[in-house]
């Protein structure tokens, strides 16, 4: 699965018209993702899970600005998330599946909070671009 | 079977009650052939799937929404019996159709991303709990039967 030129500047339309919104995006995200799949919440023991908690809010912040920085780095992601792909894989060891998931939950909030721009194309190419992203997180896991 | 809470039906059958069927149902599948383009392996019958406008314009796709949407209808009113309600649809997909039953979650989220940018702020986070744990038991159900 290969971005193509469309895909990157429907991307990055995308983030520039969200603009600073992404990061309440990826607080949201995180609270759909704990109440639709409980079994997320196995890797945050140590966190309060109540919907829109404060740590659920700043780690919102932390994945939608990792978001903004493949985004910003669209022809390297790699290279961009390198070091969280490290982490993912020697620390935190997350199970490949869960990156779909919060793939999905984050469509999801798009989807809620800017119907106007989730066009099906643009749709089709962030979809790519999420699952761009959890292959980079995974890539170093074996 | 599966157990539904009482605010887990109540969430479901409300939101479905405002759910325009024809449209959803169109714009569903629709994004399922563009977003997912393998997908387009079981419509070679549908005529000009070449482009995402082709796809969102074409009729027969408007029309096979329209129909897949409505028998999920089925599964609404039929919360406390799926298992039952799709075991016909079931073996159809199986032995006449060939569907590999991973593209019905894929149809499901799909949905699921339908009605969010439908209704916005009202899928709350429990409205979509209660959908993706629908889409997953009709998911579920469809594939009983395989063989």
């Amino acid at each position: 699965m290969v971005l193509s030129a469309n895909d990157k500047t429907n991307v990055k339309g995308l983030f520039g018209k969200i603009g600073g919104a992404i990061e309440d995006l990826g607080g949201e995200a995180l609270d759909r993702l704990f109440l639709a799949y409980p079994q997320t919440k196995t890797y945050f023991p140590h966190f309060d899970l109540h919907q829109g908690s404060a740590q659920i809010k700043a780690h919102g912040k932390k994945v939608a600005a990792a978001l903004v920085e493949a985004c910003n780095h669209i022809d390297d992601i790699a290279g961009a998330l390198s070091k969280l792909s490290d982490l993912h894989a020697q620390k935190l060891r997350v199970d490949p599946v869960n990156f779909k998931l919060l793939g999905h939950c984050f469509l999801v909030v798009v989807a809620a909070h800017h119907p106007s721009l989730l066009t099906p194309e643009v749709h089709a190419s962030l979809d790519k671009f999420l699952c761009a992203v959890g292959n980079v997180l995974t890539a170093k896991y074996r | 079977m599966v157990h539904w809470s009482a605010e887990e039906k109540q969430l479901i059958t409300s939101l479905w009650s405002k759910v325009n069927v024809e449209e959803c149902g169109a714009e569903a599948l629709a994004r399922l052939l563009i977003v997912y383009p393998w997908t387009q392996r079981f419509f070679s019958s549908f005529g000009n799937l070449s482009s995402p406008t082709a796809i969102i314009g074409n009729p027969k796709v408007r029309a096979h929404g329209k129909k897949v949407l409505t028998s999920f209808g089925e599964a609404v009113k039929n919360l406390d019996n799926i298992k039952s309600t799709y075991s016909k649809l079931s073996e159809l997909h199986c032995e006449k159709l060939h569907v590999d039953p991973e593209n019905f979650r894929l149809l499901g989220d799909i949905l699921v991303i339908v009605l969010a940018s439908h209704f916005t702020r009202d899928f709350t986070p429990s409205c979509q709990f209660a959908w993706q744990k629908l889409v997953s038991v009709v998911a579920h159900a469809l594939a009983r039967k395989y063989h």
